[in-house]
């Protein structure tokens, strides 16, 4: 595979799995966005997006074996799509409707699926991460060899959870895989702007060093050499040999969110903070252009694991799927106004 | 078959019995555990018993992790205030994710931590800020004031699938009562009414009943028989008792060690005043702390805190027999 330094032993099957994914990833996610538009007021609140992240998201997941576990934050849609949730019901959750994953109860950002392994994700930047090396404490007690996998973003390595956790990952050779989603932007704030390891140009890998722990830097826009860096992670951690932190550059062809208005108005998408706040178009232009998705179906079309008839079936079938998740969130029913107050203790 | 212990002898009771009763009962947090003498260490092993880093939002975030993964951690806070660290896991993660899962996911763990040592450690570590968590959905909050409640309602605290907060009072460490032998639990929202008496209705809870218990007894040698009730656990709350008993007393005074407006005496009046006001006869009182850190020195101290003259004073005028003095706050 050109410029893939080979396939990680990944074969045939498996990397059109991951293809498959990344575009069904790719087409939930514009179906969301364009909710915004084709249906206002359907979508209420702050809805995050991964388009960009498609590679990122598959590879590592690509790692993983069904009895691991993960936990994500509120950029949560990749995740269970890849695992095996019914996009119908995500895009229920998402329209907030009783069909949904959640029951309507979380929305966007709640998504969660236990029995997939997805245990869920937090809302609060970085506040997921203790949970998840908490899972992986109860892994390594449960002795099994389950890994856990925790993915976060750049700005959520500036909190102190972050660091508290893999203080005591290390500390305690915990089996999880660390998963540095670097975009390269804390909302509408450039990473070099707070982080003092990007500010320096180092790689933002380099906070393993201060933790005892193996670091990695890797291109995320390409699953192959992602699911070769977390593989090698997970390998680690399933041996006994700890965690690992795995920084995987991507960038977000999406703004952070929608944007933040009083109820009155109508909910959109604007430009990506590159172009928007910083006057940057080149910079966008040229993530449009690395594109993981049509840079993966290029690289599987021109090595001959993929035909572009192929691929057009993995695009319509997609394009299909999501499109009936749409119709049936739509058609589903909201929640009962009194179940509210179901499930607010166990 | 009940023996004296401790307070503190209780609680620890009750964790040894929970863990060899259940293995996934966890036990860890700072300064746990840190020889091989540890007796928990010792019994259940470092699987099970771990020191952790000065990291509350790991320590805390991480119980949820093992929580949602099937475990039942216990975290040792020492001090209640150290929770404000993690404000965050406390009161915005671990109680919210069974909600917004659709009830997909329990977050069984139980947050350990003393409150209220109001013996000179000035302002950071003297709180009873129980208030904060009151009012968090999905949280439990148990305030035992007993060594028999402090083993009974921990061992609730281990067994129940949510959040609990189980804040024993640092000032009642080392008070001995009778405790039963064996398993022993106590169940949350049933409050216990600790003295029997038809005039006055007093709450209270942790340190401040026996400062109630006191004050009634020094009241019954005026002919004045108060009725003392201790909620146990704050979330939940058992309104049902204390409404009972003000339909029969007409009066309540409420005794609560945190400050006037973050008490769960606060509470308690707005649910009496909306499901007991055609009962009272005079106006509720609250003997709280006053809205105040509390001071390092103990005059000061002793100023801003309820005690026994407070509660005697405040059950006279309920019951109009001095003249009622200005209400603070």
């Amino acid at each position: 595979m050109a410029g893939n330094e080979g396939t990680a032993g990944l074969d045939a099957g498996r990397l059109i799995w991951i293809y498959t994914q990344m575009v069904r990833i790719r087409e939930f996610e514009e179906r969301v966005k364009a909710t915004f538009t084709e249906h206002p007021g359907v979508i209420r609140g702050h809805t995050h997006l991964a388009d960009g992240a498609e590679a990122s998201i598959v590879g590592s997941l690509a790692a993983l074996e069904p009895r691991d576990q993960l936990m994500a934050t509120y950029r949560c849609h990749g995740y269970p799509l890849a695992l095996g949730t019914p996009a119908t019901v995500m895009m229920a959750e998402i329209y907030g409707r009783k069909t949904g994953l959640c029951g309507g109860y979380g929305g966007s950002m709640h998504l969660t699926d236990p029995g997939r392994g997805f245990l869920g994700t937090s809302g609060i930047v970085g506040q997921g991460i203790p949970q998840a090396t908490g899972v992986a404490y109860a892994a390594q007690i449960r002795g099994e060899g389950q890994v856990v996998a925790c993915f976060f973003g750049d700005g959520a390595s500036k909190q102190g959870a972050f660091h508290e956790s893999l203080n005591i990952a290390s500390l305690w050779t915990l089996p999880i895989v660390y998963v540095l989603e670097n975009n390269g932007y804390n909302v509408v704030t450039r990473a070099e702007q707070e982080d003092a390891n990007a500010a320096a140009g180092e790689p933002l890998a380099v906070k393993a060093v201060a933790y005892s722990m193996p670091g990695a830097t890797v291109d995320g826009g390409d699953p192959v050499a992602v699911y070769r860096e977390v593989a090698a992670a997970v390998s680690r951690a399933r041996a006994g040999e700890g965690p690992t932190l795995v920084e995987s550059r991507i960038y977000r062809l999406s703004a952070h969110g929608n944007i933040i208005a009083p109820p009155g108005v109508p909910l959109h998408f604007p430009e990506h903070e590159a172009v928007e706040v910083f006057g940057a178009p080149e910079e966008y232009e040229a993530a449009k252009r690395g594109d993981p998705v049509p840079r993966m179906r290029g690289t599987l079309v021109s090595n001959g694991t993929l035909s572009p008839d192929e691929a057009g079936q993995i695009a319509d079938a997609a394009r299909a799927e999501m499109a009936d998740a749409v119709e049936f969130a739509l058609r589903s029913p909201f929640p009962d106004p009194e179940a509210a107050t179901d499930f607010v203790y166990a | 078959m009940a023996r004296e212990l401790p307070y503190i002898g209780a609680i620890n009771e009750s964790l040894r019995q929970e863990m060899a009763r259940d293995r996934r009962v966890l036990y860890f947090g700072q300064n746990i555990a840190t020889t091989e003498a540890d007796p928990f260490l010792a019994e259940f092993g470092p699987d099970r018993v771990r020191t952790t880093p000065i990291s509350e939002t790991a320590e805390i975030g991480m119980a949820v992790g093992a929580a949602l993964a099937g475990y039942r951690p216990v975290v040792e806070l020492y001090m209640a205030e150290f929770m404000l660290v993690a404000m965050d896991q406390v009161v915005n993660e671990a109680p919210r994710l069974r909600y917004m899962t659709g009830g997909q996911v329990t977050v069984p763990l139980v947050l350990k931590a003393g409150y209220g040592f109001t013996a000179g450690w000035a302002g950071q570590h003297t709180g009873s800020i129980y208030g904060m968590f009151l009012g968090v959905p999905g949280l439990k909050v148990a305030l035992p004031a007993t060594p028999a409640d402090a083993k009974g309602l921990l061992a609730t605290a281990v067994r129940d699938d949510n959040p609990v907060c189980f804040f024993h009072h640092y000032l009642l460490t080392l008070e001995p009562g009778d405790v039963p032998e064996g398993e022993y639990l106590v169940p949350f929202g049933q409050a216990a009414v600790r003295r029997a008496g038809g005039d006055v209705t007093i709450v209270a809870t942790g340190w401040m009943v026996g400062k109630a218990l006191a004050a009634a007894e020094r009241l019954a040698a005026e002919g004045v028989e108060a009725e003392v009730i201790d909620p146990r656990t704050i979330a939940p709350l058992d309104t049902g008792t204390i409404l009972e008993s003000v339909a029969k007393t007409g009066r309540l005074v409420l005794v609560d060690q945190a400050t006037r407006h973050g008490s769960a005496a606060a509470v308690i009046a707005a649910e009496v005043a909306e499901g007991g006001f055609g009962s009272l006869r005079a106006p509720i009182r609250q003997v709280t702390a006053l809205d105040a850190t509390i001071p390092y020195s103990q005059p000061m101290e002793d100023y801003v805190l309820p005690d026994e003259d407070k509660i005697v004073t405040a059950v006279r005028e309920v019951l109009g027999l001095t003249a009622a003095e200005p209400v603070g706050g």
